[in-house]
């Protein structure tokens, strides 16, 4: 009597320090350009501050509000998919990509001002300004460039999630069962998901295996969508450091 | 995953409202001069505000050493970039 067996190749943790391992590398790529403005910084104090003086403090503060809120909806979002509570879950993921274009799109408004002032990188009005100033800019416009690049990667990941989240489980495959046969599921542990035994309904098997799947799918699903949740708040962590930096210390 | 103590909703909230406390005290700040030292106060402000999300949001309270180990390395990578670059700019 033969027993159809598949393993799960499932490494959760794995998958999540993956992940952190990548963010180091992203800290160390931010960290860098950090380092650039603190040196400058201390050489040409004066012109940092004045130079950040210009720049609009109400509309930092508001971006600054929006994504600290998208961190409180991401989160939500995957404590909610935890409880088992798929559609909260993706209402939460919905109000995260909305505030995350709303973060954009106000950026998009800030650049645009500033553009239409004349102050950009090799503009002629930036090198009529000092040498500081100049360099305050190009770095403003490098660190929130490459922060709001980060924030669109992190939409378009959210939106995969939120795709995945809201569309029913894929039934992925459906296990030959051998007649009379049993079956079983086990993890890479060599744990057991799920067995039947042998010599029972074949049919009854094949729905106890594709619920199964189901479980399996849910679970992968949680372990992508708390990935995509440490990225985003780790480009919230850059931004609360970006804030005061640029539209503070005037 | 499972292992992980459920976190409370209420839980998470407290945590947004002390960072959106935070942010008001860091842009109220900016008014007092506290001179050089209110650049110091700001990255000090940012660092609790940093922690706090990475502690709660991205559950580093629930994890094990070998996340807890490799982020104290990643951090002071950085923190030693940052004091040697100094020690060599500041005494050109």
């Amino acid at each position: 009597m033969s027993t159809a067996a598949i393993t799960e190749h499932r490494d959760p943790f794995g998958a999540k320090f993956g992940m952190w391992l990548f963010l180091f590398t992203e800290m160390i790529l931010f960290g860098g350009i950090f380092l650039l403005y603190a040196v400058y910084r201390s050489t040409f104090a004066a012109d940092f501050h004045f130079a950040a003086g210009t720049l609009n403090r109400l509309i930092g503060g508001l971006n600054t509000l929006i994504l600290l809120t998208s961190s409180l909806t991401m989160v939500l979002s995957i404590a909610t998919l935890e409880r088992g509570r798929r559609r909260a879950s993706g209402w939460f993921l919905l109000a995260t990509i909305v505030l995350g274009l709303a973060f954009l799109v106000i950026k998009g408004f800030e650049w645009t001002a500033k553009i239409h002032h004349g102050i950009f990188p090799g503009s002629e009005e930036v090198l009529d300004h000092t040498a500081g100033e100049n360099i305050f800019y190009g770095l403003y416009y490098a660190m929130t460039g490459l922060h709001a690049l980060h924030v669109i990667v992190g939409l378009a990941i959210l939106a995969i999630m939120w795709v995945g989240l809201v569309r029913a489980p894929r039934r992925r495959r459906r296990l030959p069962i051998p007649p009379g046969g049993g079956a079983t599921l086990s993890s890479p542990g060599g744990q057991t998901l799920w067995s039947q035994p042998p010599g029972d309904d074949a049919e009854a098997i094949e729905i106890a295996l594709v619920y199964a799947d189901d479980a399996a799918d849910r679970e992968a699903r949680a372990v992508k969508l708390e990935n995509a949740g440490l990225y985003w708040h780790l480009v919230d962590v850059i931004w609360i450091f970006l804030f005061p930096l640029l539209y503070l210390v005037s | 995953m499972s292992d992980k103590p459920a976190i409370s909703y209420g839980r998470y909230l407290t945590i947004w409202l002390a960072l959106l406390v935070l942010t008001a005290v860091t842009i109220t700040a900016v008014g007092i001069q506290f001179g050089r030292w209110s650049v110091f106060a700001a990255i000090a402000i940012a660092a609790v505000k940093g922690t706090l999300v990475l502690f709660y949001f991205m559950h580093l309270r629930y994890e094990g050493a070998l996340i807890r180990i490799t982020l104290s390395l990643a951090v002071l990578t950085l923190a030693v970039i940052m004091v040697l670059t100094f020690a060599d700019v500041s005494f050109r």
